[in-house]
């Protein structure tokens, strides 16, 4: 792989590691779906767009985490108060955001910036080559050092307990629904930093961009938590909050470096007859998400069949 | 202290489901007192709790602790002044964090959650002070996960988790009926002394009859979600399971048809 390729890369997987964190914050320790993410990561990118158009890029990825947030309010507001099922929750409030964000970009399917100043371009000049992915790293490091603090806080403690048992936190005097809002809001204001840095970073925002973000970011974190989670804990014992973090980058990093594996030698001949181009991903992502989560499921019923089998063998062994 | 007036709860009102639990129920409970709460199946025991920890709301009548009326004060701000077990041990406990993560997210009950770091290094020693009390060796377990403890151990530490910031009021709904007769009467013997030690205003349900009349200050037996029995005093203190049995049989006119209940006298 050439390095122009690696270190894009690295980039990409750097942005999209605030997408696999915010999916860490939900789906991890909420437990909860939320599938709004498609329409806040869009939505974060519009408006950094927009704004960073009228000639103030850092206002524009400002407003890319607010709105973000703001998206992730509205899912928890449908979830804790109005009862709607989390699941269905978050495909209302992507589907709306479709409109929404269509409007954010004055009706157009696609802006862009080219041309314009970007958050990057002061780091592009001063640093060269190296100037996109320095900006990237340090946000990066930034937004997720201050989701791991805030998970070891009092409070972050109390959203963490939520996911794990809701019963158990509402005796302990919290306010449940009132800790899955702040989870919510906080993991689409990373998604939304996720779109908002992407479009600068690309110079262009589609009404599309979002389409699938979710399934990329969980198969990410499970790619991460695979790799990088198995190690830490067979080092240390331990899984704790940092490590999931560490996840999220991991796993991000190593899922845009196989799509640009995957790019470089589809025409190897092994791989030739499968036609593999980038837009393929989406479904190797489904599929990895599918059997990562069947995975329990099915290992038991595996062991299941193993042990009926074994059972019929001794009691046929037994009656001769 | 907690007074209850008029508490009334039907389930499923003016349906044919329609199941009256709790029956225009007072009772007055002054601080300190440890009351043992028997009946049979269905009387109403878990009902009249759930209403006191606001997990339900009573249709008319009202709740007050401490003075205050906290009839319709949601679950969760009433859970600062009470403290809960259930039968269920994995209830109470969070499985995939590790006991001292639990036992800080219990100990800040009734405070301000802040964004000081939690679990914080300070409460280390306090906390493995209090779970050696439990006398269970999970004094340096730390920072084990939860799921990964018996049930037994599990309803211990919840036990602790209740009361580590003394609660008001404890209420236990048969907290031991799940574990095995040894771990039960260790989880109860506990029990007795963390409630005697912090003389916490205590409501413990319980099918064993004997230990209902053993623990605690006053028994009071339900039926048909009322108060058909409260003894205390001197006359709790000389009663015997079957003269309770007695007392009723006479005060219900009616057989104690309850196999449960018959079962557990010993
Ligand atoms: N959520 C509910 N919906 C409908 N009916 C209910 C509900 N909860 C309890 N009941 C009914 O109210 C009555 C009292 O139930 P409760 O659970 O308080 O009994 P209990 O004394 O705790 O019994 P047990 O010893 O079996 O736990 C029962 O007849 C029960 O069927
Ligand atoms: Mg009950």
């Amino acid at each position: 792989m050439t390095a122009v390729a690696l270190r894009g890369a690295i980039e990409l997987g750097l942005l999209y590691a605030l997408v696999t964190a915010g999916l860490f914050l939900s789906y991890r320790i909420l437990n909860l779906a939320d599938l709004t993410v498609d329409g806040s990561f869009t939505l974060g990118g519009a408006a950094s767009i927009m704004v960073a158009l009228t000639g103030h890029p850092w206002l524009g990825i400002l407003a890319g985490v607010l709105t973000g947030a703001l998206a992730g309010l509205v899912t928890a507001v449908m979830q804790t108060k109005l009862g709607i099922q989390p699941i269905l929750a978050g495909i209302l409030t992507m589907t709306g955001l479709y409109s929404i964000n269509l409007r954010v970009m004055d009706g157009r399917a696609s802006v862009n910036v080219i041309g314009k100043v970007t958050v990057f371009t002061p780091f592009q000049n001063a640093l060269g080559d190296l100037g996109k992915l320095v900006l990237i790293a340090l946000v990066g490091a930034v937004a997720l050092g201050l989701l791991v603090l805030f998970l070891c806080t009092q409070v972050g403690l109390a959203v963490r307990a939520t996911g794990d048992n809701e019963r158990m936190v509402r005796s302990s005097s919290v306010n449940v629904d009132l800790m899955k809002t702040l989870g919510l809001v906080l993991a689409n204001a990373l998604v939304g930093l996720s779109g908002a840095l992407l479009a600068q970073y690309q110079q262009s925002c589609d009404v599309g961009m979002g389409t699938g973000v979710v399934v990329i970011g969980l198969a990410s974190l499970i790619i991460g938590e695979a790799v990088f989670g198995t190690l830490v804990y067979f080092c240390t014992k331990r899984q704790g909050v940092l490590t999931g973090a560490g996840c999220a980058v991991v796993g991000a990093v190593l899922y845009r470096l196989i799509i640009a594996l995957v790019i470089q030698y589809n025409n190897a001949p092994a791989l030739r007859f499968l036609h593999i181009t980038a837009s393929d991903m989406k479904l190797l992502s489904a599929l990895i998400v599918v059997v990562a989560i069947s995975y329990p499921a099915l290992r038991s019923a595996a062991a299941l069949r193993r042990k009926r089998a074994r059972t019929q063998k001794q009691a046929k062994g037994g009656g001769s | 202290m907690l007074e209850l007036s008029h508490l009334v709860k039907t389930f499923h009102p003016g349906t044919v489901n329609e199941r009256r639990a709790i029956r225009d129920l007072s009772l007055t409970v002054p601080e300190g007192q440890f009351v043992t709460v028997i009946g049979g199946n269905g009387a109403g025991k878990s009902t009249l709790l759930n209403l006191i920890s606001g997990a339900l709301f009573p249709d008319s009548g009202s709740v007050r602790l401490d003075g205050q009326d906290v009839t319709f004060l949601p679950e969760h701000r009433r859970a600062r002044d009470i403290g809960r077990l259930f039968q269920d041990p994995l209830m109470g406990t969070a499985p995939n964090m590790t006991l001292e993560e639990n036992l800080s997210l219990a100990y800040l009950r009734g405070s301000h959650r802040t964004f000081a770091p939690a679990p914080s290094r300070k409460n280390e020693a306090f906390f493995r002070e209090k779970l050696r009390s439990l006398d269970l060796g999970l004094e340096d377990r730390l920072k084990t996960r939860v799921g990964l403890l018996s049930g037994g151990q599990r309803q211990a530490l919840t036990l602790l988790m209740a009361t580590v910031a003394t609660p008001r009021l404890l209420l236990l709904d048969e907290h031991t009926a799940a574990l095995d007769p040894a771990t039960a009467d260790k989880v109860l013997a506990l029990t007795d002394r963390i409630v005697r030690e912090n003389r916490i205003t205590t409501l413990m349900i319980t099918h064993n009859m004997a230990s209902a009349l053993a623990l605690g200050d006053r028994t009071l037996m339900l039926e048909q979600g009322e108060i058909l029995l409260d003894v205390s005093g001197e006359e709790r203190a000389s009663m015997t399971v079957d003269a309770l049995l007695e007392r009723f049989q006479h005060q219900s006119g009616a057989q104690l048809v309850n196999d449960r209940l018959l079962l557990s006298r010993g």
